[in-house]
């Protein structure tokens, strides 16, 4: 396992090293630079050189690419254009938020998806299974802010049950807290519970069609054993795979979803200094969430590796 | 499919595939998919919608008197009438009017980002599964990179460094969906590229490129045309989200996203606006996801039905 362990940490290494070349590349793409978006056009040329100088804009791209990777590694995410403040510490108190917003949202599609994935697949071919998928298939085909739009008009304009908009801190008030979050974790979970229903269903059909499912229907062991003990449990790999790849989408939809509920976390952080053109924190916001991404998935591998001992094997022994 | 088998006679792969197929040997691959397509009911519905969908766009002008951005003060937020079947906005505009030339922009997107995704994305798999080395070494770090990043996060990014209009929405989707047509195409071509019948073309003298684009490229095209329909579906509601956040197409213009977005302000007395929008995106996405599902049944080899 440590040796899996290592390989993954290494592979993860040149991935890092990746988005941190693409971020600073989209950077480079913006028309104009920091420099023109703190002075506005109507500057002396001179103004515009000497604080070029001061942020080392005037050095060759590669130089600007290790000063701008060292501070990254040092946690230095530059400061925002508009109130002067440090990205990093920005982005640290709106972290908390998006965190809560996407732990619910994972928790209610896996909560969804898994257990009605699973009955589906049980009960193949009937009416449940039907309907089921017909609402998974609804389900991916509801974009998330068509969701979030609808859940408002229904929620708090006609049936006025929850507040539209707003955040407040669970330590502050948790009931208060999760009224405003129901809608906001709903809306992030519709499509990744369609999505992992769907695949739970596909990966428990075939697990149940395998050899050692008949062996122990053959010996006489009860459905639930049967089921839980040896066909869940073998499901459960790929579901992890599945769960893990979700999580970027979700992530994404963070954006799109703070930006319906006014939920002040980082999605709606980057949308905000995207108007203001407050670059520094938009970009820091895509290395966050895009390294999050990859840290989620480091862990979800090493947890698929946790349970299935063949897949640390390929790696220890890949002639095998 | 026997693993080792020529791809080139739909006859004689049909007789290879299975047991049903073998009794139909004369019929070939493509008019077996699709008497299987035809069969799925609700494939049908989805290709039938689709089909509505772009000839509602495509003729918008025969289908409605209005034009999509003129404004009438008079008749704003008038509920669904026979005058306006999804009823005004806080502009007076025909909402139907606008739904179906947003359909245009939507389709546009779609089609041009898709299309240069598939390309790019088929071109670079095909090579990267074939020649493998370094430039499949380089193809598959950088796909891994981008794949690094959530879909929707990478267009917002790329939306925010390029600017917002509607090229830019089909740029930044067309990024976004290029390691995914790469990523597949390589897989299915390197399992294709270790197969008799690719070393029988070699013993034979055929150059590299012909080897590509007539015996591995035509045996890459079953999933790529699933893919084809998920991406597509993707790029539809990429466009509306990117439309809805304000960083795609530009107002006065019509398109979903944008008029879900200004129909959520007035929701509490024009709730039609936000419905008739959000119907839009969810019809389509649903008709290409549905199609895209028949498809994978249809194109499916193992698939006895």
């Amino acid at each position: 396992m440590t040796r899996y362990v290592a390989y993954r940490l290494l592979l993860a290494v040149p991935v890092l090293f990746g988005i941190s070349l693409v971020v600073f590349s989209l950077i480079q793409m913006i028309p104009g630079d920091v420099v023109s978006v703190l002075l506005g056009m109507r500057t002396s040329p001179e103004a515009a050189a000497s604080l070029r100088r001061m942020f080392g804009l005037d050095q060759p791209l590669p130089v600007q690419y290790a000063r701008w990777a060292g501070a990254i590694l040092r946690g230095d995410l530059g400061y925002s254009l508009r109130s002067g403040v440090p990205v990093s510490y920005l982005l640290a108190s709106r972290l908390v938020v998006s965190a809560e917003l996407g732990g619910l949202g994972v928790l209610l599609a896996m909560l969804l998806g898994i257990p009605l994935g699973v009955v589906a697949a049980l009960k193949q071919n009937t009416t449940t299974d039907y309907a089921a998928t017909s609402a998974a298939l609804v389900g991916l085909s509801m974009p998330d802010f068509w969701l979030g739009t609808l859940l408002v008009l229904v929620f708090s304009i006609r049936l006025r049950l929850l507040p539209p908009t707003g955040y407040v801190p669970f330590g502050t008030d948790p009931v208060q807290n999760l009224k405003l979050m129901a809608m906001p974790a709903i809306t992030l979970a519709g499509g990744s519970a369609s999505y992992i229903m769907r695949m739970t269903r596909s990966v428990v059909l075939e697990v149940l069609s395998k050899d050692y499912v008949r062996t122990a229907r053959a010996k006489g062991l009860p459905e639930r054993v049967v089921v839980y003990a040896h066909a869940f449990r073998n499901a459960l790999v790929p579901l992890l795979a599945v769960v893990g790849q979700q999580l970027g989408y979700l992530m994404g939809g963070v954006v799109v979803v703070e930006a319906i509920f006014a939920v002040p976390g980082i999605g709606r952080t980057a949308l905000e200094s995207i108007y203001n053109r407050d670059y520094p924190v938009v970009m820091g916001v895509v290395l966050l969430i895009a390294t999050s991404y990859v840290l989620i998935n480091l862990v979800v591998d090493l947890l698929s590796a946790a349970v299935d001992v063949r897949i640390r094997e390929q790696i220890v022994s890949p002639g095998r | 499919m026997n693993s080792d088998s020529p791809p080139r006679s739909g006859s004689q792969q049909a007789v290879s595939m299975g047991t049903d197929v073998a009794l139909r040997p004369e019929r070939s691959l493509t008019a077996l998919a699709f008497s299987r397509l035809v069969k799925n009911r609700l494939a049908v519905v989805g290709l039938t919608v689709l089909c509505l969908v772009i000839i509602a766009s495509a003729m918008a002008p025969l289908l409605t008197p209005y034009a999509p951005t003129s404004m009438d003060t008079s008749s704003r937020f008038q509920p669904p009438s026979r005058e306006h079947l999804m009823g005004t906005d806080q502009f007076g505009r025909d909402i139907f009017t606008r739904i179906i030339y947003a359909g245009r922009v939507s389709l546009t997107v779609g089609i041009v980002s898709v299309g240069v995704a598939g390309t790019l994305g088929t071109i670079i798999g095909l090579t990267s599964a074939y020649y493998g080395g370094w430039w499949d070494l380089v193809v598959s770090r950088l796909m891994d990179v981008l794949f690094a990043f959530p879909p929707v996060l990478l267009a917002i990014a790329i939306m925010a460094a390029l600017g917002q209009n509607t090229t830019n929405v089909m740029i930044a989707i067309g990024i976004v969906n290029t390691p995914i047509f790469a990523r597949l195409i390589r897989a299915t071509g390197m399992g294709i590229s270790g197969r008799l019948f690719v070393e029988a073309a070699h013993a034979l003298g055929a150059s590299s490129r012909r080897i590509i684009l007539k015996h591995i490229f035509p045996n890459c095209l079953p999933p790529l045309i699933v893919q084809i329909t998920v991406a597509f579906a993707w790029a539809v509601i990429a466009e509306a989200a990117l439309s809805f956040l304000g960083l795609g197409t530009r107002p006065p213009t019509p398109s979903w996203g944008l008029i879900l977005d200004e129909g959520r302000n007035v929701m509490e007395y024009a709730p039609w606006q936000p419905v008739a929008a959000g119907v839009a995106v969810m019809v389509t996405v649903f008709s290409l996801n549905v199609l895209g599902d028949g498809l994978r049944d249809a194109l499916d080899p193992e698939s006895t039905r």
